[in-house]
């Protein structure tokens, strides 16, 4: 066993840091997985689309928020140290992802509603920015050098863990409500979505226990015993032409690549499924589990891989392969769940009708699924929802939704294509930690490998999704056109990290 | 390798600048054919956002072309000067 400078086990360490990061991803991604219910609660209903898009803004704003957080609490982690300033910012994720969970709808408070779940969310990324340098600072900062990637590697695996368990949260409960699948989901939809939400307080509180026993890094220790600390880290970060360098090659020629490859894998492939695919709510989420499950021990391979050869050529191999790809991945996911190609199997539609009685009003509410099975085994479910009127008169409405089940022959070439992009995500993302680590110093280092890996995972990387579906909204003739966003990102970033990084590891980052 | 990395710079201002009036072009053209308050937040945000970091990307550009990335640090006593 490792045993680190203040004597704590290197596990203990590992697993105290990465229990709270995976937390705090989990609030952070619940939002982005229950996106279009939240569309529904907290946005006008005049367009789907909009209401949508006002989502993966929200969203989006926790992401752009980040790389403030990280300025903030990266100042306050190397003033007053890790281990509290990573405490707090735990604290702040849980209080304002409880809350979020509280909030009243759009049809109950109006305009409000939108604005305090913008703010909360605003919190939530504020947040965020101060966690994860604080904890890959905090590990690498324990680790011996011949071991760096493989340790801050688990550190690394949080972030997809978050959007795991996020997502398994969200399939138990919306199958628990109620002992009728039906009305479990209805129930779901109405207000069983603020379960994950509140949840997040269980989990906030104990790993709040978990990291109140951790002690204080021993090089943060070390330099605050010789009174070394930073005076003013942003300005050491940012204003000196030396390490100035250093955070814009970091962020331009690594992490903006980084942060386009992570979310297009992870999210923008979960949207594109559900949104141009039509893959049914539950099939999308449970392929993307699956796919994580089989890639997430590669964060650690390849963490450690990095160790022998080296950060930077990792790093770019899974730049190059996910550019290359993409495109092909995408377009294979289009075809096999296409039924434009198929046949319908006329004896095997239903229809189904229920009709809802709406109190005090003389009208009822119909809702019409259709199901039509197609020969290449998908099932293509309409639901349409009609008023009808006292006098027996049905009145169509103009909401339709279409959704799609896959057979299992598909529904795992699908799982397939995804681990092919989480395989990528994890060669990238995998050695980060230790690459930031080990390019600046122990006294600046919060705040500086806080700053590029916020602004390339929060900006670049978090507005892939709404990027990839507003350029899908302007060219609309084009399915694929959303490729191109982390396309030209990651061949950008693989030109420059190419031609101006170095492979070398750097032995001692105490210093 | 050293004046190829120099001569690259003078492409990432070039690039910086380009991406960024296609930014602003594509924002302005959007707004004017929808001009509803979720155009012009969404793009809005986009112009704000993008701004300080295609100014970084200048300047990363400008540090290439000046040579400061010839030679990278190799240990910390070299960045924080």
């Amino acid at each position: 066993m490792n045993i680190t400078a203040d004597k704590t086990p290197i596990r203990k360490v590992i697993f105290a840091s990465s229990v709270g990061t995976l937390i705090e991803w989990y609030d952070f991604y619940i939002f982005g997985s229950l996106a279009p219910i939240i569309a529904t609660q907290f946005f006008p209903q005049t367009d789907p689309t909009a209401a949508l898009l006002a989502t993966l803004a929200t969203f989006a704003a926790g992401f752009i928020v980040r790389p403030f957080g990280a300025l903030v609490f990266g100042r306050l982690g190397d003033k007053v140290g890790r281990k509290y300033t990573f405490l707090l910012t735990l604290i702040l994720m849980g209080g304002s992802t409880f809350a979020i969970g509280l909030v009243p709808g759009y049809t109950t408070i109006g305009f409000a509603a939108p604005l305090i779940v913008l703010l909360l969310r605003l919190v939530q990324g504020l947040a965020l920015g101060g966690e994860y340098g604080g904890a890959a600072t905090y590990v690498a900062e324990h680790s011996p050098a011949k071991r760096r990637g493989f340790f801050t590697s688990w550190i690394q695996t949080t972030a997809t863990l978050g959007l795991l368990l996020s997502l398994g949260i969200i399939l138990i409960t919306r199958k628990s409500l109620a002992p009728d699948e039906a009305d479990s989901i209805r129930a779901f939809e109405s207000w069983g979505w603020r379960i994950p939400f509140w949840f997040s307080i269980v989990l906030v509180g104990m790993s709040i226990y978990i990291r109140m026993k951790m002690h204080e890094s021993p090089l943060f220790t070390k330099l605050k015993s010789e009174g070394k600390t930073s005076v003013n880290p942003i300005k050491e970060s940012l204003m000196h032409r030396g390490n100035l360098k250093m955070v814009l090659l970091s962020l331009f020629g690594a992490v903006m690549g980084q942060g386009v490859i992570w979310y297009t894998g992870q999210f923008y492939a979960q949207t594109f499924l559900e949104n141009m695919c039509k893959v049914d709510f539950e099939q999308t989420r449970t392929i993307m589990i699956w796919a994580i499950i089989f890639a997430t021990p590669l964060f650690i391979f390849f963490g450690h891989l990095s160790d022998k050869v080296g950060r930077k050529w990792i790093i770019m191999a899974g730049l190059l392969v996910a550019v290359v790809s993409y495109r092909p991945i995408y377009q294979q996911m289009i075809e096999i769940t296409s039924t434009k190609e198929s046949v319908v199997d006329a004896s095997k539609t239903r229809i189904e009708r229920v009709l809802q009685k709406i109190d005090g009003q003389p009208y009822s509410l119909q809702s019409t699924t259709t199901y039509h099975l197609y020969q290449n085994g998908i099932t293509e479910k309409t639901i349409q929802a009609d008023t009808v009127l006292a006098s027996g008169e049905e009145k169509l409405q103009l909401k339709s939704k279409l959704s799609k089940t896959v057979p299992s022959n598909t529904y795992w070439a699908i799982v397939a294509l995804i681990f092919i992009q989480i395989v990528f995500v994890t060669m990238v993302y995998g050695p980060i930690a230790a690459f930031l680590v080990e390019i600046f110093p122990t006294k600046i280092r919060y705040t500086s490998m806080s700053l590029p890996y916020h602004l390339g995972n929060g900006v670049f990387g978090g507005l892939t999704p709404f990027i990839a579906v507003l350029l899908g909204t302007i060219y609309a003739g084009d399915a694929l056109v959303g490729l191109w966003y982390p396309i030209s990102i990651g061949t950008l970033s693989l030109i420059i990290g190419t031609i101006y990084l170095n492979n070398k590891i750097d032995p001692n980052v105490n210093d | 390798m050293n004046s190829i990395k120099r001569y690259l710079g003078i492409l990432w201002i070039a690039i910086a600048i380009i991406s960024y009036s296609i930014l602003l072009k594509t924002a302005y053209g959007q707004i004017s054919t929808k001009p509803t308050t979720d155009t012009i937040m969404q793009w809005s945000i986009f112009v704000i956002i993008f701004f300080p970091i295609a100014i970084g990307f200048v300047l990363f550009g400008w540090l290439a072309f000046k040579g400061d990335y010839d030679r990278l640090p190799t240990s910390s006593d070299e960045i924080g000067d």
